[in-house]
């Protein structure tokens, strides 16, 4: 079992509170997932490449990966770092910068690189994950995140949610893929590279592959329903706006509630009750299989 | 045993949902209100007297669970497995129901005005359950007793390898699950159907339903797969 929630602003006056009411939902789901937590926030881009980036050892030298970096993309770096968590901000090439640090950077784990995208995640009780990492005070147009019980690999920061490998993409996962194993062979063929064993992983890279494909969102998605062998419930963040699927049986929970102000997603209502101005909500479950998304671009 | 008077309000804001339920439990009678619901499991579970409950909000999973004799009214969703394990007595939800609704119950009236989702009435044994809307697939799978009706349409695979339960569907169903088909409607079938409409207080012609059970194919013996054993 595991909890999801995902709450997309359509207005911006809400943005101030992003962070506060996903922690609201979060710790709502605490007891579906006391193991881990993590979440991605979404805030506007502004040009410059972020990289977040963990450290496995807790020692990791960020000073000195910032300067490597720069020499590795000709570009200014500025390193920001929070426990034992690092965001590098760069007008270089993101992906360079993440790819490098893989190779180069064994302590380090790259949880997700973009433009808007900034992903944080630990082990323990999600109320504490979250406000060791500071959700609370965020600020942002979307944020998707989770709670983990974890069946399918160890109780691991890296194997915790969200899960990204492509651009300003990451998907958070209730369920498990029986089929993980052979996709994620056929993936490192499309030259994905991964950094745990864990299923979800295969789910955002194959995601990830897809887009990269030229497939929009939503295509990518109607191909993992049809290529994924095993039971989920995802919800996934991309710049513009974030997207839920079921799979065809409807193994796993998921409930949305959209107002005027607000899309949100969670596996159970109760993480969405404290959300200002739910009684106003249109609340539905959403059907197995199919496809709900939001997104600011036209 | 106490006995509590009439409209008593229990607040989920100030107290929990154990004292909420023990309080439902304990009483003998009375009308109770619970506010405050916030989408909490387990709630108004077990009750095992007339009393009557209305719970203003969405409610969590396995709302009104185990009902015997009480009349719950959940004015608002309810989660997965809505009535499960019902024995006897009310259960109406005035919104949408989730999942395995009215799951293995034994007796009573399950109504749900809105629209549920899969395995509604999954292996029910004598509830009847009355839905306004829409269900989902695999619903009444493996169901032995009772009645599920339907006022909209029926997702796939509906009544797979059921037994002895009634199903009266108006609208389309998308696909039957296996050894269930459709069967004649007689007059017997059209008065259960209609007082079943009426105790749920659904506006419904009887004549446009359609009825579906088991072919009696798959559960009972058939000598002619005798070398099978």
């Amino acid at each position: 079992m595991c909890g999801i929630v995902g709450l997309y602003l359509k207005s911006g006056a809400l943005e101030p509170e992003l962070g506060r009411l996903t922690a609201l939902m979060l710790h709502e789901m605490s007891s579906r997932g006391p193991d881990s937590a993590g979440f991605a926030v979404y805030g506007t881009a502004n040009g410059v490449a972020k990289v977040s980036a963990l450290s496995r050892t807790g020692e990791t030298n960020w000073k000195h990966l910032e300067h490597e970096l720069e020499h590795v993309l000709g570009s200014d770096v500025k390193v920001e770092t929070l426990s034992d968590h690092a965001i590098f901000k760069t007008r270089g090439d993101g992906q360079t910068a993440r790819n490098w640090l893989i190779e180069n950077a064994p302590d380090v784990s790259v949880l997700a690189v973009g433009s808007s995208i900034e992903l944080c995640k630990g082990i323990g009780d999600p109320d504490a994950v979250a406000k060791r990492l500071g959700l609370e005070g965020r600020t942002g147009t979307h944020a998707i995140a989770h709670t983990r019980m974890a069946t399918e690999s160890a109780v691991t920061t890296e194997g915790s949610h969200p899960f990204s490998t492509g651009a300003d993409t990451c998907l958070v996962h209730n369920g498990s893929l029986s089929n993980h194993n052979r996709l994620r062979e056929n993936l490192k063929k499309h030259g994905e590279t991964f950094q745990t064993e864990n299923d979800s992983e295969v789910a955002a890279a194959y995601l990830a592959w897809r887009t990269r494909e030229g497939d929009t969102i939503d295509q990518a998605i109607e191909g993992a329903l049809r290529d994924f062998d095993g039971f989920y419930t995802f919800a996934i963040g991309t710049r513009e706006g974030f997207a839920v699927v079921r799979d065809p049986i409807a193994c796993k929970p998921a409930v949305i509630a959209e107002t005027d102000d607000w899309v949100a997603m969670s596996s159970e209502f109760r993480a969405i009750a404290r959300l200002p101005g739910v009684k106003n909500a249109e609340i539905w479950e959403p059907a197995p299989g199919q496809i709900y998304s939001w997104s600011r671009a036209a | 045993m106490t006995t509590t008077l009439a409209n008593t309000e229990l607040d989920l804001a100030k107290l929990d949902r154990r004292q909420v339920n023990r309080a439902l439990q304990e009483a003998a009678k009375g009308d109770f209100t619970v506010t405050n619901p916030g989408g909490t499991h387990a709630l108004a579970c077990g009750l095992m007297h007339p009393v009557s409950v209305t719970i203003k909000g969405h409610c969590g999973y396995y709302a009104a669970g185990m009902n015997k004799e009480a009349s719950v009214t959940i004015e608002g969703n309810a989660g997965t497995g809505v009535a499960e394990n019902m024995m006897s007595g009310v259960v109406r939800v005035t919104g949408d129901a989730s999942q395995s609704a009215g799951a293995t119950g034994h007796g009573g009236l399950l109504v749900i005005e809105g629209n549920t989702s899969a395995r509604c009435g999954i292996s029910m044994k004598g509830i009847d359950i009355v839905v306004g809307g829409n269900i989902g697939h695999m619903c009444a799978f493996m169901a032995q007793a009772g009645c599920l009706v339907v006022c909209g349409d029926a997702g796939a695979d509906l009544g797979d390898s059921i037994y002895e339960a009634r199903i009266y569907v108006r609208g389309r169903v998308a696909s039957l699950g296996a050894d269930c088909i459709e069967k004649e409607m007689r007059d017997e079938h059209r008065a259960e159907l209609a007082d079943l409409l009426e105790q749920a207080g659904m506006d419904a012609d009887p004549s446009a339903f359609k009825r579906y059970g088991s072919a009696r194919e798959l559960y009972n013996f058939n000598i002619d797969n005798l070398d099978a054993y």
